[in-house]
This record gives structure tokens, sequence and C-alpha cells, in this order.
């Protein structure tokens, strides 16, 4: 992927061109890895896109609305969007229901409650005026500074990124926790049936996957500066597009966290990619349909070979 | 003193009686095996024993000691383990990832505590090699092997954690012959290790030649406990049937002779 942009745009390959398709892949690509997570733990979050909006909004109405400093802002949306998480999880565990109809619900009120909220405490449907909170200078610098790197300056996001890819990678991999992952999103209940603790493992995914949100909101918040009261609906699907095209199995149980922050890079790439050809960017779903659509396919090669049993 | 002994249990299901009155022992070096046919109250039998469900009534003792489970992981820690007929590991992981499922070994403190992937890749192959069970690579992932090998690799798994009681359910139903003998050899090789195994199956045929004693279950009740000695395979056949109904079937099934 990255040859081909890179082959036919100069701009593309340049140091400059790469931090600018980084940019999208970097806050995309943590949302994927934490929504990677929670497929391969078997459940789906379609929560996840409005959410970073809500936790935005948090952070804007908090900091400019009640005139707070900005860091017990992003506390109080770090703690909503625990609250959320641990609500999605709480239900899907309790009912059994699919978490694809749980945490549309849950869109649906939060997409609801950014617009009404927002409304009713700006009277508009942006909160803006972020950076007049006292407290800016620092949440910027760990939000949304930027490394100059060769002349050229790259996104802190970026490199926020790769670390949560590598942390993930190594809690999948290396820990307990991973191993519960792994078997709650292949069987469920044989996890159940050896001791792992599936109920609390697939609610602490869901609150990761919250937390993920909350820290793209406020990186959202705190670059931006203002926040729209639609912000982050419709990403849902892009997160989990990205991690479908990084090899998690939509049933669950298979899948890893590189894989999703590859996912999230194409996706990067594709859409700065298409613009730096000149080509109409309305080819970019086409792109991103087919690849999707591809990616499902190796996938189910894989979920053959392991489950081609020998009887 | 027996290792386990069922004293007139029963479950009821909101109206429904599922089991009433069993009664049954498991000595440590025995099988102990229960027969039924479908409906028989056998998985209740299983639930109760492996701490899914409590009994309603009559009491379960272990070591002498009255014991009751509310969560399967309670069983597994008093030494009760079961090995369950499709839900015994997770197709898509590691042979070694599935052995420690739930018990994985750990190196480092605090946020450093890690699962010890070297170790439980190490004594995964010990551990199954000592039960004479030959896998290639145990990475590879547990749907590739034969339904045989993954109830052998789940057997193995529950006497390396220190099963003083196995129950397997329907190890064998969903096997071929010469697969379901390779099981039966491997019950037989923890039998021989000193655990008591509880065997549930259908099949006389596979019960009798490794089993000690014999429960017999018919729609939730008792229909008698045999040792070895006290009972023939055809006998254990017919009564599994329902004895009489299975004489009237043959019976029914008659050639009229005119």
């Amino acid at each position: 992927m990255f040859a081909f942009f890179a082959v036919q745009s100069e701009v593309f390959r340049s140091p400059r061109g790469i931090a600018n398709w980084l940019d999208p892949a970097s806050t995309l690509g943590i949302m994927a890895v934490a929504v990677a997570l929670l497929m391969i733990g078997g459940h789906f979050d379609l929560s996840a896109g409005v959410m970073t909006g809500t936790t935005a909004l948090t952070v804007g109405i908090v900091a400019v609305e009640f005139g707070q400093n900005i860091w017990v802002a992003i506390g109080v949306s770090l703690a909503l969007a625990l609250a959320i998480g641990f609500f999605n999880g709480w239900l899907v565990t309790r009912t059994g229901l699919p978490s694809f109809i749980i945490t549309l619900g849950t869109f649906l009120m939060l997409q609801g409650l950014n617009l009404g909220l927002t409304k009713f405490f700006t009277d508009t449907v942006t909160v803006g005026g972020i950076d007049d909170a006292p407290g800016y200078a620092a949440a910027e610098w760990l939000f949304a500074s930027r490394l100059s790197i060769a002349g050229t300056e790259f996104r802190v996001a970026i490199l926020w990124w790769v670390l949560f890819t590598v942390l993930a990678t190594w809690v999948l991999l290396r820990t307990r926790f991973g191993n519960w992952v792994f078997a709650t999103g292949g069987d469920e209940v044989a996890a159940r049936n050896v001791g792992v603790p599936a109920r609390r493992t697939t609610i602490t995914l869901f609150m990761t996957t919250a937390t993920a949100a909350w820290f793209v909101g406020v990186t959202l918040a705190v670059r931006l500066t203002s926040v729209q009261a639609n912000t982050g609906i419709g990403q849902e699907l892009i997160f989990i597009v990205a991690a479908v095209i990084g090899g998690c199995l939509l049933t669950g149980g298979f899948g890893s966290a590189i894989g999703a922050s590859l996912g999230a890079l194409i996706f990067g790439m594709t859409q700065l990619g298409i613009p730096y050809l000149r080509w109409d960017a309305d080819w970019f779903y086409f792109f991103l349909g087919a690849m999707l659509l591809l990616a499902v396919l190796a996938n189910r090669l894989v979920r053959r070979y392991a489950e081609a049993a020998r009887r | 003193m027996p290792l386990l002994e069922l004293r007139d249990v029963g479950k009821d299901y909101g109206s429904v009686i599922a089991l009433d009155g069993i009664t049954s022992t498991v000595r440590a070096g025995e099988v102990t095996c229960v027969l039924g046919d479908n409906g028989a109250g056998k998985s209740t039998l299983i639930k109760i024993l492996s701490g899914v469900h409590r009994a309603d009534r009559g009491e379960m003792l272990l070591d002498g000691q009255v014991v009751s489970f509310g969560a399967p992981r309670e069983a597994l820690d008093a030494g009760i383990a079961t090995v369950y007929q499709d839900l015994a590991m997770i197709p898509l992981m590691a042979i070694w990832r599935n052995f420690f499922l739930g018990a994985e070994p750990t190196r480092g403190r605090g946020p450093f505590r890690r699962f010890d992937a070297a170790q439980a890749r190490e004594t995964t192959r010990l551990a199954l090699q000592e039960m004479g069970i030959d896998i290639r690579d145990p990475d590879q992932p547990v749907g590739t092997l034969s339904g045989g090998e993954r109830q052998s690799v789940a057997i193995a798994r529950a006497v390396h954690f220190g099963a003083r009681v196995l129950i397997l359910d329907e190890p064998t139903s969903a096997l071929g012959v010469k697969q379901a003998g390779v099981v039966l050899r491997y019950v037989a090789q923890a039998r021989d290790r000193g655990v008591g195994v509880v065997l549930i199956t259908h099949n006389p045929h596979h019960a009798y030649p490794v089993g000690d004693r014999f429960l017999l279950l018919n729609r939730g009740r008792s229909l008698g406990s045999f040792a070895k000695g006290e009972v023939d395979r055809d006998e254990l056949t017919r009564l599994m049937a329902g004895g009489a109904e299975l004489d009237q079937l043959a019976h029914e099934l008659e050639r009229p002779t005119s």
C-alpha cells in the first residue's frame, strides 16, 4: 500500500507527507487497538465512535461552561467514559444479549445526549474556547504537542499510538488477562468452565474501549480547542473495519493489536494517498470496502484452517 | 473411606424433578460409570458435582466432609475437575495456552506480572509426554487436533493440575471406535495414577471394560448402583435402555409369526 502511493506521489513519501498520513492513522489506531481487543474478546462496541465525541464535549463543557481547570475536566471525562464502558459491559454480560444491539442503544442515547446537552449549555452545537481553561498548556503538551524529527513535525498522538499498540500486544500475548481475552472470545462457556472470569474480562474490555475513546476525545478537544456535538459519529464502523483489515475475526477469539494498528495505517494512507494522487476523494470508500472484503475472505481461511478438526 | 460420596442427592428445575435420591461413591483409583439414556439426569448430576448447580436435597461428601460448591472454581480448587464433551477447549487457541487456561503461571510482580509462556510451553509438552500423548507442536491450535486428541489433552490437563476426582462428560460419544479406545486408555491411566474417575456415558460397551462401579440413571432416578462383579455387560445394556421397556420394544419389533 505504501509502495503504491509512494511510487506515484512524491508528497506522499516525503517526511511531511508521512507526518500527514500518520496523523489520522494515529487517533484511529488508538481506537482500533482497543476495539480489536474487544473483538478478540467476542464483542462489538458501536458506541465507541460517539463516545470520543461525548468525552471531548465533556472536557469542553466542564472546562468552559463550568470554568474548571482542564485537568478536572479531563478527570470528569474519564470517570464518565469508565462509567459508560462499565454500563455497556455489565448490560451485555448480565442480559446475554448481543453486544451489537446493546451498544447500538448506547450509541443512539449518547448521540442524543451529546446534541441535547451541548445545546442546553452553549445554545449552539459547538463547545469552543477550551484553550482559555487553566492548565491548558500542560494538557496541550501531553495530548497535542508536536515532535520535531528530521525537521518535520510529527503529532505526539503518533507516539501514543505506538505505545498503546505495544502495550496491547504485550497484554494480549504475555499476560493472564490476554489469555482470558482469547478464551472468552473463542468460547465463553468453555472458558468459564475452566475457571476464567469471563464476565469480568468482558466488562474490563468494554471499559478499555471507553478509556481509549476518552483518550482520543481529550486529544481532539485539546488539539482543536472546540468540539462539534456530532464528533465521532460514524467512526465506530471505521474502527471495526480497521480491526478486521488487521485480521480480527468478527466471531471473536482471534486477532492482534498490531494487525489493527496496521489496519489503521492502511486506512490513513488511503485516506490521504488518494488526494495526493489527485484522484477524486469519493473513491476512498470504494477502496475501503474492497479492502474490507479481501480481509474478511482472508480471515475465513484462517478460521477454516484452525477449525478443520480431523475427527 | 470413599473420596467422593453422594447421599440421596436431588435437584429440581422449577416443578420438574431433574434428579432424585441419587446415592453413589467414587474411590481413589477407581472408575465410577454413570450410565443413562438421554434425559436421564446425567448432565444435572455433572453440574452438581462440578459446582455449576447446588443440589436441592441430600448431601455431597468429599473426604467424608459435607461440601457444597457455588461455582465451578470452588469445585476445581477442591480437586474436582470436569472435562466437558465439546466444551473442553478453545479451538482457535494454541495447545499450551489451552492447557494453562485459567491457571496461567506468572513471573514478575506488580504491573510487570506476566504469563510465563516459556514455562507453560515446556510444562505442556512434558505433561502430555508423561501421559503418553504425542503432540507434534504445542503451538498448534487445538482446533487442528482430532476429537480423541482433544479429549486426551483435556484429561492430561486435569491430571496435571492435581485433580483428585475427574469427571468426564461423554468423552467417547462423538468418536469412532479407534479414537474412543485411545481416550479410554487415558482414562485408565488417570485411574492408575490414583485419580477417582466419574465417567458419564450412554454406551455400556465403553463403560464396562474400564468401570469398577456403575450407577444407572433413568428419568432422574437411580436404577441401582453395582460393583463390577455384580452385573454383566448384557444386564447393564438391558437396564440402561429401561429394562422392561426394551423387552417390550423387542416384542413389538418381532416379526409376526403366523
